[in-house]
């Protein structure tokens, strides 16, 4: 949705072509002409706008599916002679690795050809820089060729650090954290990330002990420290101060001396910022604080991009501060970079805020690092690269891992820990240039070659790895505690080992599968999680003793609040807000827009049906790319509600599967404030995409089922008195995936008005706190559907099922017993129960039920949807419905529907899914309750990996409410089975 | 191997000053209120020290009054202390600016890298400045200007460095503290609301907030003692006594209520009347 201005890209378009011209000539002066033919000028008319777009695009694809198999393409399309380019890249030991590479070879090959060289498995964290005309750096982008990046010079490249982990404990390599050392070395010793003298004498001692192990007068001498640097001013004092801690590190390892330095380092207040010169374009409002009688207009400033938001630094002081998920848009036009912000709580409209950029290409530099770093720390999953029809605006996205994604991935990497050597740090003996690069002659190129492999000298050997294994495993649990106690706690992190979507491409089916169950292992975790804290605290106490401050005073807990941070306070709205990375739309982009929001509003709203392709899916609702919002008056009746008086939630459609989840939080005076969430999730799996999760979750279990029975219902009937409802629904449906393509363009706009509207709404409720609950909410978000979705046959079928189904209702599953997990060993759970490793003491009930019902749904919406796939005429349905349930939410059958106060329902659509939020309030006894229910249709491809999805909407729910917790979480897959796949 | 950051609220030494006659008269005031009870203002001053020295087993040093220099007693505005490191302040009141030859040679004898503000431009006042233990929060008020703020954040590099404006009171710290760690102080006020609205919108941490009634009470003195662990000097019933039954609820803490009646007529508060530092951290 990077929708460039029009003027903007007008102006450049042409610019653009230009240089490609210009760098074509130059090109062939050198190469032999034999292969440039795609190049030349027959794409760089003024005319051709569109059409070099689209090649451009399908060049990505292309080249995102190579890099993630890792194999180049190149060579199938190069009938034609292969031209090769040496590439020199400055590695962060500051040793240059030269190699070859086709000339047409994108950024990714180079960049994985020297993470190999490298050895370096976690590579998410790098990239690769070069120099633009002006000497700036940029990062090599992966996706596009190095010809068209490199425009003048040599190709010449650094490799450095692109995103700096918040946390470098978490990293599952020594090896990866060395090369991080080195570029906090650098960053330090260039005054990059500026620190006291007591820090440079810590960080120096650390590195000192590193490279040249323990303190040994003998063989180090007494001047071995001055060989080393260690600060931009490096002074005696320092050098002394470094040996005298130095002396003090006797036995520490290497990887144990990098891990202290990396604890230091990741406090410096600019570890990891990534700054740009800027001035102010009209007033920052108060918070700038501009001298007594200053103007704000012009003032030179610094912003400094990081994995939190947006830093706005004066000098060194830090002005202002826009974490991600205040900030709506970014955009840059011509010079200028832009940043819309939500409104603050007393504010009523968003404001945007401008900076002047030196030039164009400084605008959109911190466009591309801002758009990567929010990616990278903030999603789960990279955004699809906008698809428009438009050529206007910049395509770039971030294509590769987020945090999330690169830890899960890290964290299976299993082969023993690589040995390899830290390269002497002689180079910051020498003097360097202002860049960094080392001013050296000589010995430069011997050294070059030993150095370089050196670096990358990894010697497997066989007992490493019993040695490595515990310590990674240590880890590994770290990393699952720290995910555990995420919640509710460390914002800044918030991709903690999430549930994500691997790119399903580059791993082999095994790994997949593994993949696969761990996902609903931690799926479940994250159900989990919320529960498993201390037993016999409420939530409340859990999170105040998640902060060390805190523990020790958990009990007069009431008295200290938490002061939310930015972040926090962004979530609480519990209808996402949107958020778009996209650049200001011309008004001609912006009919566009505007049409094809309309389209896809509709059949967006038909629910589940044609969409395939997960959008990008976010770690919180608010930041979600495009959503479209929805509101549904007539569910606002206070009637319709209270006829739904039992807790007991109905079953959901056959074929959906329902998580509710429920949690409570007591506020100051003791008492509860009730939230409820419901969130149904729906996927749909495309049929002939012979998905090996699918397989894996669905096989084998069919037949069991089918006896096992009834259509339904699975009611988790918790309510306490202090719950959150989460109910999701996941449907398996296939659909053709054809159609996915079509909907996955979509998108743009979305209203958020209702979503404000309820924002405050809900906290409101918030604020009235008290507690007690009576769920009604499943009849009632029942019934919203139909009307949410009613366009396709096969929607309504469902409903309809729906309430057919909610009709028998009742059946009410409760339990309270707190540490037993029971969990039927049938099917999905009983699979990942398996693979996890986790304990099931956990206070929470799960009930598992199949229900084969109606096999009618599936081929309907293939009508609706699909032309020309092949389909089987008749589709086996599979239900799977699981239920988890958390003790900790009493399950006191309170039936009393209370009053009702309000309902609401909102329903918001993305391509591949569509949300429905339901907000009820009841008063009952003096006691309210507010229930959000959200159901979340996932239409899914082959490519979604529901679990995560699910695992997503979970998370993202309780994001969206940290102060409320998951009681019982509903899982209802329907799965439809070819025959053939049946009979396997 | 301990970080450089460990330990927030330990403190080994602390610099005070004795109370001179002209503070009654000449000391600077934001309001008008009653006249100060010398006599009780010494009194209050002297019970200040015995807890720091007695009860506490701080090393205190004490600097003379100095007559010339009405407000001396407030040393905390004369330097700012972090780590090693002090920065020797130029206090945004000109009658106040010798205030800071004693501090910085006590500071010296000290072994405390010393920095000096050499702007004569920037103003800082130590009682806008609020160190969290991650991070500082300085006031931008009467008496504490742009400039001094860059000084501050250059003296303590590794430390983000925000500035809040200050839209009433004297400096920032005349409304909100430390009161643990990551725990803020604040008070109930709407210009105290809105500044810790700021701090929270520009910090990268967590913290959590204890809010009191009266501004005035916000201010109070945080330290972790070995064997005492946490200890909070606070406002005493007498002064405030809704804020004081906030602070009393406080549990694990050992609590210090300690009277600043008369020294608050002239804004001086609790954090006012010494210049804490950890001199264990600098090995």
């Amino acid at each position: 949705m990077t929708t460039e201005s029009g003027t903007d890209s007008e102006a450049k378009q042409p610019q653009e072509n230009k240089e490609t011209e210009k760098k074509n000539a130059k090109e062939n002066e050198p190469a032999s002409p034999q292969n440039q033919p795609e190049q030349l000028p027959a794409a760089a008319g003024h005319s051709t706008p569109t059409r070099k777009e689209q090649e451009q695009e399908e060049e990505d694809q292309v080249s995102n599916k190579s890099s993630t198999s890792r194999l180049s393409r190149s060579p199938l399309k190069g009938v034609k002679k292969v031209k090769i380019m040496q590439c020199k890249v400055t590695l962060l030991d500051d040793s240059d690795y030269t190699l070859n590479v086709e000339k047409r070879a994108r950024g990714q090959e180079l960049f994985d050809k020297v993470c190999d060289h490298l050895n370096l498995l976690e590579k998410d964290y790098f990239g690769i820089t070069y120099r633009d005309v002006d000497n700036q750096k940029n990062w090599l982008d992966p996706c596009k060729e190095l010809k068209k990046q490199i425009r003048t010079g040599p190709w010449n490249f650094a490799f450095n650090v692109k995103f700096y982990p918040p946390d470098p404990s978490q990293l599952t390599e020594d090896i990866t954290r060395y090369y991080l050392c080195l570029q906090l070395r650098d960053d330090v010793v260039s005054g990059r990330l500026p620190c006291s003298f007591a820090t440079h004498t810590v960080l120096g001692s650390y590195t000192v002990q590193s490279e040249l192990g323990d303190y040994d007068p003998e063989e180090l001498g007494s001047d071995y420290i001055s060989e080393l640097r260690f600060a931009p001013n490096q002074t005696k004092e320092l050098e002394e101060k470094v040996m005298e801690l130095h002396k003090t590190y006797k036995g520490m390892t290497p990887a144990e001396a990098e891990i202290h330095f990396l604890e230091n380092a990741k406090k410096l207040s600019m570890y990891g910022v990534d700054l740009h010169h800027a001035k102010l374009v009209g007033s920052l409002y108060e918070c700038l604080a501009p001298a007594e009688g200053e103007d704000s207009e012009g003032v030179e400033i610094m912003l400094g991009v990081c994995a939190s938001g947006l830093l706005i630094y004066r000098d060194r002081l830090r002005i202002n501060r826009f974490a991600w998920p205040k900030i709506l848009k970014i955009s840059y036009k011509r010079n200028n970079f832009y940043i819309k912000i939500r409104p603050g709580e007393f504010e009523q409209f968003e404001s945007t805020i401008g900076f002047k950029l030196p030039n164009h290409r400084a605008a959109k530099r911190l466009w591309k690092v801002c758009v990567e770093h929010h990616t990278f720390f903030r999603l789960v999953s990279p955004e699809a690269p906008p698809k428009k029809f438009l050529s206007l605006g910049s395509k770039f996205r971030y294509s590769g891992r987020t945090q999330a994604q690169t830890r899960r991935a890290s964290s299976q990497i299993i082969r023993p820990a690589p040995l390899f050597e830290r390269s002497a740090s002689k180079r910051y003996n020498m003097s360097r240039s202002l860049d960094g690069a080392p001013i050296m002659e000589n010995h430069e190129t011997l050294m070059k070659d030993s150095a370089a492999e050196g670096a990358a000298n990894t010697i497997a050997k066989g007992d490493i790895i019993t040695s490595v294994t515990p310590e990674k495993k240590a880890e590994e649990e770290k990393a699952e505690q720290d995910y555990t106690k995420m919640d509710g706690s460390e914002k800044t992190e918030p991709a903690a080992s999430m549930p994500l979507r691997h790119e399903s491409k580059d791993t082999s089916p095994p790994a997949e599968m593994v993949k696969h169950q761990t996902n609903i292992s931690e799926l479940k975790r994250s159900f989990l999680e919320t529960d498993s804290g201390i037993p016999g605290l409420t939530e409340w106490e859990k999170r105040l003793s998640l902060s060390p401050a805190h523990s020790p005073r958990a009990d007069e807990a009431p008295m200290i609040e938490p002061l939310e941070l930015q972040d926090t306070e962004d979530k609480q709205p519990p209808v996402e807000e949107t958020k778009e990375l996209e650049h200001k739309t011309t008004k001609a982009a912006g009919f566009l827009v505007k049409y094809v929001v309309d389209s896809s509003g509709t059949d967006l709203a038909t629910s589940s049906g044609p969409h395939g392709i997960s959008l990008s899916t976010t770690m919180d609702d608010d930041v979600f790319l495009d959503r479209t919002l929805r509101t549904d008056a007539d569910e606002k009746t206070p009637d319709s509600q209270e006829e739904v008086s039992e807790r007991s939630i109905g079953k959901v459609s056959p074929g959906a599967v329902r998580q509710e989840v429920s949690r409570a939080i007591s506020d100051k005076k003791g008492m509860l404030i009730i939230l409820k969430e419901a969130e149904d999730i729906e996927e749909s799996k495309p049929e002939f995409a012979v998905d090996e999760t699918e397989e894996f979750l669905v096989t084998g279990e069919a037949v069991a089922d089918e006896n096992e029975i009834s259509p339904s219902e699975e009611n988790l009937a918790i309510e306490g008195d202090a719950s959150v409802v989460i109910e999701s629904t996941t449907t398996l449906v296939k659909i053709p995936e054809v159609e996915i393509k079509t909907y996955g363009v979509t998108q743009i706009k979305c209203m958020d008005s209702p979503k404000k509207a309820m924002a405050s709404w809900i906290s409101e409720q918030v604020k009235t706190n008290v507690s007690e609950l009576n769920s009604m909410s499943t009849t009632e978000e029942r019934q919203t559907k139909p009307s949410d979705a009613p366009q396709p046959p096969a929607e309504m079928l469902t409903s309809e099922e729906e309430q057919a189904v909610a009709t028998p209702t009742g059946v009410t599953v409760s339990e309270s017993s707190p540490a037993a997990l029971a969990v039927s060993t049938l099917g999905l759970l009983s699979s990942c129960e398996k693979t996890s490793a986790e304990p099931e003491e956990k206070p929470v009930v799960a009930t598992e039920t199949k229900a084969t019902p109606a096999k009618s749904t599936g081929p309907m919406r293939f009508d609706v949807v699909e032309s020309g796939t092949k389909e089987t005429p008749v589709i086996h349905t599979e239900t799977k419905t699981i239920t988890y349930e958390s003790a900790g939410a009493d399950t006191n059958g309170d039936l009393d529907p209370g009053v009702l106060l309000s309902a609401q329902t909102i329903t918001s659509e993305t391509t591949s899914t569509t949300t429905t939020t339901h907000i009820t309030k009841m008063v009952k006894g003096g006691v309210s309750e507010t229930r959000i229910e959200k159901r979340i249709v996932i239409t899914g491809d082959a490519d979604i990996d529901h679990d995560e999805a699910l695992a997503q909407a979970i998370k993202e729910a309780k994001e969206q409410h940290p102060d409320m917790s998951v009681t019982k979480v509903v899982v209802h897959k329907e799965t439809e089975i070819t025959p053939e796949d049946g009979e396997d | 191997m301990a970080g450089l950051r460990s330990g927030f609220g330990r403190y080994t030494h602390a610099i005070v000053r004795g109370i001179p006659e002209s503070l009654a008269k000449e000391a600077l005031r934001t309001g008008t209120g009653e006249e100060v009870d010398l006599a009780k203002a010494q009194r209050e001053e002297e019970a200040y020290v015995e807890v720091l020295r007695t009860q506490l087993g701080l090393e205190v040093v004490e600097l003379p009054a100095d007559e010339s220099l009405p407000d001396c007693v407030f040393v905390e505005d004369a330097a700012v202390v972090c780590g090693d490191t002090a920065l020797i302040t130029i206090p945004g009141a000109p009658s106040r600016r010798r205030e800071t030859e004693a501090i910085k040679a006590a500071l010296k004898d000290l072994n405390l890298n010393i920095v000096e503000m050499a702007d004569e431009n920037a103003t800082l006042d130590g009682g806008d400045v609020l160190f969290t233990g991650q991070e500082f929060f300085v006031g931008l008020s009467k008496r504490t200007n742009q400039r001094g703020a860059e000084i501050l954040a250059d003296a303590f590099k590794d430390y983000a460095v925000s500035t809040v404006p200050v839209m009433e009171g004297l400096h920032l710290k005349s409304f909100c503290s430390m009161g643990g760690p990551g725990l803020i102080v604040i008070g109930s006020s709407e210009p105290a609301q809105k500044a810790l609205k700021t701090m929270q919108q520009m910090s990268d941490h967590r913290y959590d907030k204890l809010t009191v009634p009266d501004d005035g009470a916000a201010n109070c003195i945080y330290m972790n003692l070995p064997n005492k662990g946490h200890v909070l000097l606070h406002c005493t019933p007498e002064q405030y006594p809704e804020s004081a039954k906030v602070f009393e609820k406080l549990k694990d803490y050992t609590l210090i209520p300690l009277s600043n009646l008369e020294k608050v007529k002239v804004d001086g508060a609790l954090t006012c009347c010494s210049v804490l530092i950890n001199k264990k951290a600098n090995m």
